[in-house]
């Protein structure tokens, strides 16, 4: 590449990395060593377009959304400050064209998220070396492309993308499968190898007569049947399987190459799952550190209004769009103040004096240490969910809204702060996007493939999941369905690649009226 | 250095242009481009290239946001509930914007050519009619200053200096005089250049609506983007007529309303006399077109199949007759040119029903390759 080859940094920004990293670690951050690189707009832009990294698989999607953010740039509607990768060592950018403040800005923020990167749980799986793979990625989707053409790699990788956040957040934490097949395998062998349980116990010569063969044999020949009968009706997969990309790798009819890029693509989506999970807290920890090291140590006096200028940019906020970063700042904040006030615990939830509570100061000074647990622990969710209190949405002037069928705007729906919290925790519940599961993988025994949606109030955008399952069902090589909710009826959308059918859900083992027509072909 | 993204970035425009080739028909007939002409490059917006995805609709869809205001109080459009990504916006998806991409007349005229199959022109008078063009591949010894070629001169110079033993390694300064100067200087070549022109007739008769003005308008535009792709320098003429034709610029071409009754004739005469004053046709391409709702007064139709095969078809490289549906006009008259349609290779007709049919009698017009 024509960056990121021993670009040394200009000797002042040095100085002030130098500076502020010192800083941060005396204000106890802890983050894996950070290497800034110095990058004009156009390298900006395409480090931001391959997500942070040097080198990519060739896609289209990449050079679209390089094409957008230059032009964007170029009329002055936007502009990228910095970006930051979660590896080890980190790598941040800055912009060569930004003023010495906004340099000091930028590094003093990327700090922020290299700790929360390093320290929060959520990020603890992730692949450190992420540069290295996405460039041994790049490399054998290159080969494919070299072995079996452009057009053909590229076609499939647009239908795995499709379906690539089809992944299960939890299952990097969960026991290996492996783990879970050997312990269940060995259960099974003690049930087996054990004495039999429904046999009394009886001196040698009177067994036959204590436990009668007969009845025996009876009794094995029922539970071998039922055994049998069980495992006709286990389902495949045995549980629903949130993870449908692993489930496409295991059992769609892939050729090697294709389960490889598939593969890609799905360790690829694992490794950004995370800072989807947590922008508010990520943003908002970064935010809260800029500000503290900003204001207590590296601003110079001239350059106070620049700094104050683009940081109110940044925490802007509207009443369409929920500001991540001021959103985490603030709650940040007011975690420290309530746990420096000692505005928590059993008594502090029982006092329904209002006075007392506004003039509650226990002066424990906890701020400061119950915020490093927080970055440690929570994601954006349970942060929410502990820490968002009533309070603070009046304060925040926070509401909910909703879409209105009728008048096709969006209006505020509720001051309430338990419809904010619902509302809030809902868009939050897997990025905002449907839960979708594998239900079976062997579909009224026809080899298809069934999914279902979780059904939290919201329909799914019809044309949209049409074009998925269109995806989904070139990947399975079979018809796919998906069992959720149109017009406010259950129904099973049905799609074997060309056609499209929605049909409503109807009771189990009732037939489609389409089936008995295909059936005859 | 080639830089990786600069191939995403081209494979992008790819698939941008295969998408507007499948939508060419679309752009062609709706005539959003007409806004746009005069310009090198026109932008077309392209919705859907984007991956889907299982997504959330709109119905039942919320957020949270930040503000005053009351409840119910709406914040905000559908489809589009603040742009860009983060927590509770229902529109967090990125591309819902919908793309530009510019593209040049040329590019466009050359994807209507593919789509439409239409074969290149092959321009007569090529080897006739020449341009001089000027190169400045020469030198010569006189010139202007602002000519001088300084690198020679001073090699001259050099050279002379040193042979006169004037030149001093130590003190290099060297002073041309008159006789070392150079200049450089051009040769005038000729280039085969086709010319063609380009003769638009328009009946503006009071059975003429705007729709059908807006068929014909659409439908010389791209005409105009193909033969300017075909030819270096393209000349156009108009003439508007009811029962007398008159000679127009564009602009009035398109606006001119009359309510007179109908003498194709008269453009006929008005057309012969244009193509006699400025475009001698040995060495023109000239290229007529005529659009008419087909209503014309009977008596004349004699008239101007006479005039039509005596003094215009001879000079044409083609003569197309295009016959808009009216609801008020006959139509008679592309039944009187059927007649005779057999006997002239360059006449061509086309009836054009609606703006769906525009694509196709394109096809008709320019698909003979004249």
């Amino acid at each position: 590449m024509p960056f990121s080859t021993h670009r040394p940094l200009p000797a002042e920004i040095r100085d002030l990395q130098n500076a502020i990293e010192a800083k941060a670690r005396e204000y106890g951050l802890d983050f894996f060593e950070t290497v800034f690189e110095m990058v004009d707009y156009d390298e900006m832009s395409m480090l931001a377009a391959y997500g942070g990294f040097p080198v990519r698989y060739p896609h289209w999607r990449f050079g679209a959304e390089y094409d957008e953010m230059m032009k964007s740039y170029s009329y002055g509607l936007s502009k990228i400050y910095e970006m930051v990768i979660n590896t080890d060592p980190c790598y941040a950018y800055l912009l060569t064209a930004n003023e010495l403040a906004d340099q000091k800005l930028v590094i003093a923020h990327v700090y922020g998220h290299c700790d929360f990167f390093k320290c929060n749980a959520w990020f603890s799986k992730t692949n450190r070396r992420m540069l290295d793979q996405m460039a041994n990625h790049a490399a054998r989707i290159n080969r494919y492309v070299d072995r079996f053409g452009h057009e053909e790699v590229e076609k499939f990788i647009d239908r795995c993308l499709s379906v690539e956040d089809l992944i299960d957040p939890h299952l990097p934490f969960a026991t290996p499968r492996e783990e879970v097949a050997r312990q269940s395998e060995a259960a099974r062998k003690r049930r087996e190898t054990a004495p039999p349980a429904d046999r009394f116990e009886a001196k040698p010569y009177m067994d036959q007569f204590v436990n009668p063969p007969e009845a025996l044999e009876e009794r094995d020949r029922e539970r071998k049947e039922r055994d049998e009968a069980a495992r006709d009706t286990r389902r495949f997969p045995e549980r629903p399987e949130r993870d449908v990309l692993l489930f496409l790798l295991d059992h769609a009819p892939l050729k090697d190459w294709q389960h490889d890029v598939l593969s890609i693509i799905r360790d690829e989506a694992y490794y950004y799952f995370p800072q989807g999970q947590t922008k508010i807290m990520n943003e908002g920890w970064a935010s809260y550190w800029h500000t503290t090291i900003m204001t207590q140590f590296a601003l110079d006096p001239s350059e106070v209004v620049t700094y104050a200028d683009h940081h109110s940019g940044t925490m802007a906020t509207s009443p369409q769009r929920l500001n991540p970063y001021k959103l985490g700042i603030e709650l940040f904040r007011d975690i420290e103040e309530r746990w420096n006030k000692g505005q928590f615990g059993p008594e502090w939830d029982a006092c329904d004096d209002r006075a007392a509570k506004e003039s509650w100061d226990r002066d424990l000074g906890l701020g400061r240490e119950k915020i490093f647990e927080v970055r440690r622990v929570h994601n954006d969710i349970t942060f929410i969910e502990e820490f968002l209190t009533p309070e603070f949405c009046a304060k925040h002037k926070m509401f909910s809204f909703a879409y209105n069928d009728a008048t096709d705007y969006y209006e505020i729906a509720s001051r309430e702060f338990e419809k904010i919290k619902k509302q809030l925790l809902n868009s939050l519940t897997n990025h905002g996007r449907p839960v979708i599961r594998v239900l079976d993988g062997n579909y009224r025994n026809r080899g298809e493939l069934l999914l279902g949606h979780d059904w939290g109030g919201v329909e799914l955008r019809q044309d949209w999941a049409r074009a998925t399952l269109t995806n989904l069902s070139n990947l399975w090589g079979r018809p796919v369905n998906l069992e959720t909710t149109v017009d406010e009826q259950p129904a099973i959308l049905f799609c074997d690649g060309e056609e499209f059918d929605v049909t409503p859900k109807s009771p189990r083992g009732a037939r489609r009226r389409r089936d008995g027509a295909k059936q005859t072909v | 250095m080639s830089r990786a993204i600069d191939r995403d970035s081209q494979r992008f425009k790819k698939i941008v242009r295969g998408k507007i080739r499948g939508d060419l028909k679309k752009y062609v007939t709706q005539g959003e481009m007409l806004g746009r002409k005069g310009r090198e490059t026109v932008s077309i917006p392209v919705p859907n290239i984007q991956i889907p995805h299982f997504r959330h609709g709109q119905k039942g869809s919320g957020g949270v946001g930040q503000g005053e205001g009351e409840e119910g109080q709406p914040i905000g459009k559908g489809g589009r509930p603040g742009e860009g990504d983060g927590p509770g916006t229902a529109g967090n998806e990125p591309g819902r914007h919908i793309r530009e991409v510019e593209l040049t007349m040329e590019e466009l005229a050359e994807m209507l050519g593919e789509a439409l199959e239409l074969p290149n022109i092959e321009p007569k008078g090529k080897d006739e009619i020449s341009a001089s063009k000027d190169r400045y591949n020469s030198v010569r010894r006189t010139g202007p200053d602002s000519l001088r070629h300084v690198k020679r001169t001073y090699k001259r110079a050099l050279k002379r200096s040193i042979a006169a033993g004037e030149f001093d390694p130590r003190n290099p300064v060297v002073i041309p005089v008159r006789e070392d100067e150079e200049y450089r200087s051009w040769t005038t070549r000729p280039e085969p250049q086709a010319n063609a022109a380009v003769i638009y007739m328009m009946d503006v008769s009071g059975s003429m609506t705007d729709e059908q003005k807006g068929i014909v308008r659409t439908e010389a535009f791209w005409i105009d983007t193909w033969l300017k792709k075909q030819y270096g320098g393209l000349q156009r003429r108009y003439v508007v007529h009811d029962a007398v034709a008159h000679e127009v610029d564009e602009d009035t071409f398109y606006r001119t309303r009359e309510s007179g009754g109908t003498r194709i004739s008269s453009a006929y005469s008005a057309c012969e006399k244009i193509i006699n004053r400025d475009f001698p046709p040995s060495e023109w391409n000239v290229y007529a077109f005529q659009f008419s709702d087909g209503d014309n007064w009977g008596e004349d139709n004699a008239d101007c199949l006479a005039k039509l095969a005596d003094d215009i078809l001879p000079h044409c490289n083609l003569f197309c007759y295009g016959q808009v549906e009216s609801p008020y006009g006959s139509g008679d008259f592309i039944r009187e040119l059927r007649r005779v349609e057999g006997e002239h290779d360059q006449l061509i007709l086309s009836e054009i029903e609606n703006r769906e049919a525009i694509f196709d009698s394109i096809k008709e017009f320019l698909g003979t390759g004249r």
